[in-house]
């Protein structure tokens, strides 16, 4: 029984990951190229690019997944090549906390004024 | 009396705006990755251009001198009219001149190098262009100056100047 | 020659002419007759006939490659073709400085015509807004972005305009999104007369609400029109990158969406007063503010005009007055609405929509902190971040979910006082679109619970407004369909983004690439000359698992002024998917590098769009109840 269950659950976990390495290797690459910016293009990431330098990174990125190394450790060795700048999701850090933090407390403070409306609606009936 | 407090808040940030706004028309849109912290010259294993053997970066700054590691590649215009300066440069018993040949075809390059002069004590080969970003570099011409203790202490985007020569040679001194 | 005098002089006496109409509408201000003088309109017709007079100068400069011109010299070419020296006229900044004063000048010259039966003195006091700010913009032309100015000796040929923009959808791109953009200015104007005359009731809104449907269609097409621009001729099969330009121009378009729900409102019921009043300021600031980050330099984008600091203190301070004014009025004269119509329970149809302006505030802000938050911080601390897509997509998407919900059951409420009819339909519908959703992408992707709870509240959306068309009340059919198209947006980009592939890959002349879905065959090359580029023209032939075979016809173009190369895919269309293709020499080599990619429901994309439009078209027509 204990076998089969192994079984059921090996077949149902593989039957999910479908995508063989390789695929996988493409799809992270595309990834992380769309997230950085060609530094001589105007705004354009090294996905969108075919400049020189977009080629160059092109290399580096694939070359660095090939050693094994992760997503984010990609990332953090071109900001020490180039700057924050270089890469587009803006990283949490003490420079960006009101970036990410201020809309959503916005939204939070929305959230109160109209509660506080709909409170003093209720209180105003006739 | 809220009327009057969110009427204050509003001017305050209103003019916070308009100041950073103005203030932003007038600092410069191009980024160049400043070199805050001191970088170690980045180890790589390259091909020199002459010999066509690969090289180790620390044998290639193994010397207790400092070094300028200069990008360029015979198609770039700026090279050619910065490349009087590196000879001139090269001339300085303090410094040595690294030449980083930069996606380029190798008689081309051999040609630029024989008609103006070789001011470099090695020249690497950058076929694809990565050797340069592990440089932090990102076009030609680009010049790095290296320290004593491997540090690059200074970079210098597009080709340089008189006034860029006689910044390096008073911090070689 | 002449027509720079001509288009000169014409914009001076346009100049002159807001003077002059300032004057004339505050002597009549006072008077008390009904109706607003009869010279008034003249003379706002007058106004507009310079500036078209001036337009059509500019215009037909460029037609004739008149180099004197500076404007023609930096933006044309002798062999360009008619079409685009016409539409070149407005691609630079000068001349959509002019596109800008045609359409203030046009929407008060109509304005006045469509409310004869509004109080004079509201009329009048929208004019004078308008003529503020006409005047500004005929003083930053006039001073800083003539279009008229002289070159001695004159050029032979002029440098040519950029090839990305010698596109059919970028030539209109910019009239009809002005039409909404600039259009905004007139509800800016009229809410700002509104409210310094406490006339901003019921009847107003019902007067106000065909002028912001207006702004919103065009604005709403203007913006896929440049979508669809950027998808055949920049990204590589992308279609919104959260660039800059573009947030600029989703930022109006969000407020404007927000102030049409509150104008619902109040064409009923005098509710949401100061809603509507800061919406209507918001929407213009933004398309100002929009203005000023485009123009002046100090962002970084692929679609910014040539910058001039000069021109950027200029906008900025036009655009602060401009505040000043605005919000001095509102606090000035705006009172606040105690009457027992602002009085609404929690489940009813008001509150739905405060909570639309909830969301829509919301996702402004995301939008425009993360347009400007880069300035802020270069400025106060040198540091230089980005922000890109996954910002944008991280803070936005996730609230969608919530929306998405809001909207199916907000328009089933009533007013006032409401509850939730016909509970169990709605429950059934849920439970179906989530087991609908599950069923298709569990085997598509690994964000599995986050994207069937986004994907569900699509369809949830989907099918209650789909209901509706159906079934039931054809007496909302207008917001029904723009509701419904919004899910359909929705869905499209989601399932488009999910099943979208891509294959990249080095080939050879005569090779075949295989790939695990079917074959790539390079078949030929074939060369071409128009009269401003050549190109090289290759045949592709993909043939798929089931032997279907399609051929697809990918261009290198070398331009001859500017000396641009460009790359120009083939796509093909169909309602199932796009099939993409678009080819770049490798350097030095005898290679190609292709990109394919299969895009499935992306016309689906702009067909959604034209019903969130279709949606407002209606609304525009509709008889009055």
């Amino acid at each position: 029984m204990k076998v089969l269950k192994i079984f059921i659950i090996l077949f149902l976990v593989t039957s999910f990951s479908e995508l063989k390495s390789d695929e996988a290797n493409d799809i992270l690459k595309n990834k992380i190229l769309k997230n950085i910016r060609c530094l001589i293009c105007q705004g354009q990431s090294v996905y969108d690019s075919e400049s020189e330098f977009a080629s160059s990174i092109k290399l580096i990125v694939d070359r660095k997944i090939n050693e094994g190394l992760k997503e984010k450790q990609i990332y953090q060795f071109l900001r020490e090549k180039y700057g924050d700048w270089v890469i587009f999701d803006p990283q949490l850090n003490k420079n960006t906390y009101v970036l990410w933090l201020l809309p959503l407390l916005l939204f939070l403070f929305g959230g109160a004024i109209i509660y506080k409306k709909i409170k003093s609606n209720k209180n105003n009936k006739i | 009396m809220k009327n009057k407090f969110s009427l204050f808040v509003v001017v305050i940030f209103l003019s916070f705006c308009f100041v950073i706004f103005y203030k932003g028309l007038n600092t410069p849109n191009n980024y160049t990755p400043k070199v805050n912290e001191k970088k170690n010259v980045p180890t790589f294993k390259t091909k020199d251009f002459y010999s066509n053997n690969y090289v180790n970066s620390d044998k290639i700054f193994e010397e207790n001198t400092f070094y300028i590691v200069n990008i360029w590649a015979s198609w770039c215009v700026p090279c050619r009219t910065e490349h009087p300066l590196l000879m001139q440069l090269s001339k300085n018993k303090s410094i040595k001149l690294i030449g980083l040949n930069y996606r380029d075809n190798f008689n081309n390059a051999k040609k630029f190098i024989d008609d103006l002069g070789n001011p470099y004590s090695r020249i690497l080969i950058d076929k694809d262009g990565t050797l340069g970003i592990e440089f932090g570099a990102y076009g030609v011409p680009e010049t790095f100056l290296i320290d004593k203790n491997k540090d690059i202490i200074k970079k210098f985007v597009g080709p340089i100047n008189q006034k860029i020569i006689n910044e390096i040679k008073l911090i070689i001194k | 020659m002449l027509a720079n005098q001509i288009g000169y002089y014409s914009l001076i006496l346009g100049l002159l002419l807001s003077v002059l109409l300032c004057g004339v509408s505050i002597k009549d201000f006072n008077k008390t007759n009904k109706q607003v003088n009869q010279n008034i309109l003249s003379l706002s017709f007058l106004q507009l006939v310079f500036v078209i007079v001036s337009f059509l100068s500019l215009i037909i400069s460029f037609i004739n490659s008149d180099f004197s011109n500076e404007t023609v010299f930096n933006n044309s070419h002798t062999t360009k073709p008619l079409f685009y020296k016409i539409s070149g006229t407005w691609g630079n900044h000068e001349g959509s400085l002019l596109l800008w004063l045609l359409v203030l000048t046009l929407f008060i010259f109509l304005f006045l015509i469509k409310s004869r039966e509004q109080p004079k003195k509201y009329r009048i006091l929208t004019l004078l807004f308008q003529q503020i700010i006409i005047i500004g913009f005929f003083l930053f032309v006039l001073m800083t972005s003539n279009p008229f100015n002289y070159l001695f000796p004159i050029p032979n040929e002029g440098l040519g305009l950029n090839p990305i923009l010698q596109d059919p959808a970028l030539a209109i791109h910019p009239p009809i999104l002005y039409l909404g953009y600039v259009g905004t200015s007139i509800i800016f104007s009229s809410s700002l007369a509104a409210v310094t005359q406490n006339y901003v009731t019921k009847e107003w809104g019902q007067h106000i609400k065909k002028w912001v449907l207006v702004s919103w269609i065009f604005l709403t097409i203007g913006i896929m029109l440049g979508s669809i621009w950027a998808y055949y001729e920049l990204g590589w099969g992308g279609f919104w990158f959260w660039d800059p330009v573009e947030n600029v121009s989703l930022m109006p378009w969000l407020t404007l969406t927000a102030l049409l729900h509150c104008i619902v409102v109040l064409e009923r019921r005098v509710s949401l007063t100061s809603w509507v009043v800061i919406l209507s300021i918001t929407t213009f600031t933004l398309s100002m503010c929009g203005t000023f980050l485009v123009r002046s330099g100090i962002l970084n984008s692929v679609h910014t005009f040539a910058n001039d600091p000069a021109r950027g203190i200029f906008i900025l301070i036009f655009l602060f007055a401009l505040i000043v004014l605005s919000l001095g009025i509102f606090f000035i004269f705006h009172k606040e609405n105690n009457k027992s119509s602002n009085n609404f329970f929690w489940l009813s149809r008001e509150t739905s929509i405060l909570i639309n302006n909830w969301f829509m505030m919301y996702f402004l802000s995301v939008v425009l902190i993360g347009t400007v938050y880069p300035i802020f911080l270069d400025v106060i601390s040198s540091e230089k971040i980005s922000v890109g897509p996954p910002f944008y997509q991280k803070l936005i998407v996730p609230f969608l979910i919530p929306f998405l919900l809001f909207m199916s059951l907000g328009p089933r409420l009533k007013w006032i006082k409401s509850k939730i009819e016909n509970k169990n339909s709605l429950i059934i519908t849920f439970i179906i679109s989530v087991m609908l959703t599950f069923f298709i992408i569990k085997n598509l992707t690994a964000d599995l619970l986050f994207y069937t709870v986004l994907i569900s509240a699509a369809f949830f959306l989907f099918f209650t407004t789909l209901k509706e068309l159906f079934i039931k009340k054809f007496n909302n059919i207008s917001q029904t369909v723009s509701h419904f198209g919004f899910s359909l947006l929705i869905l499209s980009i989601l399932f488009n983004s999910i099943l979208s592939s891509e294959i990249i890959t080095n080939i050879k002349i005569g090779e075949r690439y295989d790939y695990n879905k079917g074959e790539i065959f390079f078949k030929k090359i074939e060369e071409r000359k128009e009269s401003n580029f050549n190109s090289i023209i290759a045949s592709f032939e993909i043939k798929d698992k089931n032997g279907k075979t399609i051929e697809l016809k990918p261009e290198i173009r070398i331009y001859n002024q500017p000396i641009i190369i460009t790359s120009e895919a083939d796509i093909k269309t169909t309602l199932l998917d796009d099939k993409f293709l678009v080819m770049n020499l490798v350097k030095g080599n005898e290679y190609f590098n292709i990109r394919y990619q299969v895009k499935p429901f992306m016309v689906w994309i702009w067909i959604s769009v034209l019903l969130l439009s279709l949606g407002g078209l209606m609304s525009l027509f509709k008889r009055k109840i």
